[in-house]
């Protein structure tokens, strides 16, 4: 984290604050805590964020606000970051059905490890994720904090389609798919809960700095599920996440 | 004007506004049209608010059927309009009957045109914009570029609608040749300091790759301190990456919303329609100014669009002559308009 944050200027209509140069829990914290602060301000002429790993990206009308006010705005905000209360993070869980035709390459990362799939799905679904950011593809969470025991390189010959909730391994990241797209990740499992629905109220399930646990089921609570979703009945199920300190 | 039917689709013709909002925390990209200031006086030249949805055409142009009479005008590059086959004027309100047909010929300059009907485009709302984001399928006409036998719904027009005509002195002219000024940063100081002169310093080209999402330029290779590669960040309309290779990639509307490369600078909001109306082999000057220089350039950019609307609403057509003009031998028929101002 660097010991004076950034504020760049990325254009007459954006600014970044940017808190560090590498990948941490701590820096990405910041982040969302700095979003959260500037929204609550309710500032006149911000028009939206762009929460990423080390940095947060305001984009503003300058005919609304010039660039030394809102830069003196968010300074002031950032000084006081450490003491505005900013409410826990939410670890959503993602319900996963691990191998078969849902996760074909989970033989593969069993393989590669020296493990057994049990032993991968266990490993896989102990963890609580941080959502450093989203992007790529509308919704694509960017997770942090992978165990390296279940590292595995990309397939070498990427599939031309994965369908949308397939949950994979590409090196030592682990991610979900939104939507159907080409790609070379090792699947290990799918998820019925739709990340990305362009028509519901609210179109992405996830957001930059929370979390996500993935849970184990199998095929019949799979399909309940599914069904569940299609009928815009199914109730998701999060909860604060701890402080780590 | 009820709708319009599209006999061709030209080459990339999809319906776009000023873009989508609020979701780039998400992943999802802005889109909307490329060239701000001729969709917003397009709309006010029929009529509408200036962020109605309109067709943005891409080189090619369609052919368009109209189904009802209404009016419709066309700005941007010069992509020869014709009515049934014959030529039009671009920059002014146009009345098209019921059966008449739009269509285009050759470019004559610029790359982009904007088609603006009376009434706006009706296509369904979706996470609040109509602009089509052909990546992930969402906006305009099944969240795709419009295709032969489309039918696109039309607004209610408005009764009484006198025409409208652009002042010449608004005209904006496409050039081969283009100075794109820009603001240095986010990360000006990956690189070194001859990296930040060859930049400012040499035309760069305009290459094949270029659409919607960013233009990829060619030219004298700009160098890095330590390499290309940062951890993503977020990305703005016209950021300007330089990855590895030292050639720049500037963002446009359909850009992704985060990137791993480093950013030299990001061109002002008043010049991204040079860009957006550049083709290949065009060339590229990039030149530096700052933040006040350019905010103020945004502000002058907006008062010139009251200024139109304030001029187009008040035009009142006094007297229409026609004449018919030889030149070289050939025969032409004129028609001047005496509006008042």
């Amino acid at each position: 984290m660097y010991e004076q944050t950034k504020f760049l200027i990325a254009g007459e209509k954006a600014v970044v604050v940017e808190f560090g140069d590498e990948i941490s829990e701590k820096i990405n914290q910041k982040v969302r805590s700095m979003m959260i602060a500037t929204k609550e301000r309710n500032i006149d002429g911000i028009i939206e964020f762009i929460p990423t790993y080390r940095s947060l990206m305001i984009q503003y009308d300058p005919c609304k606000i010039e660039y030394e006010t809102l830069l003196d705005n968010l300074k002031k905000i950032e000084k006081q970051l450490n003491e505005i209360d900013i409410p826990l993070p939410k670890v959503i869980e993602i319900p996963t059905l691990y191998g078969g035709e849902y996760g074909p390459d989970i033989q593969n990362v069993a393989d590669h490890n020296h493990l057994s799939i049990e032993e991968v799905i266990n490993i896989h679904s102990s963890k609580e994720y941080l959502i450093y950011m989203l992007g790529f593809t509308p919704g694509f969470p960017y997770l942090g904090g992978m165990n390296e025991k279940i590292a595995t390189p990309r397939l070498k010959v990427p599939r031309t389609k994965i369908t949308g909730g397939s949950v994979g391994i590409a090196g030592s990241q682990t991610g979900i798919y939104p939507i159907d797209s080409p790609g070379g990740w090792q699947l290990i499992g799918r998820t019925p809960l739709k990340l990305y629905d362009a028509y519901r109220k609210d179109p992405i399930l996830l957001e930059t700095g929370n979390y996500i646990k993935f849970v184990p089921i199998d095929e019949k609570d799979y399909k309940k599920v599914q069904e569940k979703i299609q009928n815009n009945i199914y109730e998701y199920k999060t909860y604060p996440k701890e402080r780590n300190e | 004007m009820g709708q319009i039917k599209i006999v061709h689709p030209g080459l990339l013709t999809t319906i776009q506004d000023e873009g989508r909002y609020g979701y780039q925390q998400f992943g999802v990209p802005v889109s909307g049209v490329m060239d701000d200031f001729s969709y917003r006086v397009s709309n006010i030249l029929v009529g509408n608010e200036e962020k109605e949805a309109v067709l943005e055409v891409t080189m090619m142009g369609p052919t368009i059927e109209f189904e009802e009479e209404g009016m419709i005008s066309i700005t941007g590059g010069d992509l020869s309009p014709m009515i049934n086959g014959k030529s039009i004027s671009m920059w002014r309100s146009i009345h098209v009957k019921t059966g008449d047909t739009l269509s285009f010929g050759a470019i004559k300059s610029g790359c982009r045109s904007y088609i603006s009907f009376c009434g706006g485009i009706k296509t369904p709302i979706v996470m609040g914009s109509r602009s089509t984001y052909m990546k992930a399928k969402i906006g305009g006409l099944e969240g795709r570029a419009l295709k032969a036998g489309d039918i696109v719904p039309i607004g209610e027009k408005i009764k009484n609608f006198s025409s409208r005509i652009l002042p010449v002195k608004y005209i904006p002219q496409y050039e081969k040749e283009i100075e794109v000024r820009v603001i240095l940063g986010p990360q000006e100081d990956a690189f070194t300091k001859e990296g930040i002169h060859t930049f400012l310093a040499n035309s760069y080209t305009v290459t094949n790759e270029c659409d919607r999402m960013g233009f990829r330029l060619d030219g004298e290779e700009i160098k890095h301190i330590d390499g290309g590669d940062i951890i993503s960040d977020g990305i703005n309309f016209g950021a300007i990456q330089i990855p590895g290779h030292g050639k720049p990639i500037v963002m446009m509307a359909d850009r992704q919303t985060t990137g791993g490369y480093t950013k030299i600078a990001n061109v002002i909001s008043v010049d991204l329609y040079k860009i957006a109306q550049a083709k290949p082999k065009d060339q590229i000057r990039f030149k530096k100014v700052d933040i006040k220089q350019a905010q103020n350039l945004l502000k002058e950019t907006n008062e010139k669009i009251e200024q139109i609307k304030e001029v187009t609403i008040s035009q009142e057509i006094i007297k229409i002559n026609k004449y018919i003009v030889k030149i070289n031998g050939k025969s032409y028929e004129v028609k001047v308009e005496e509006i008042k101002v």
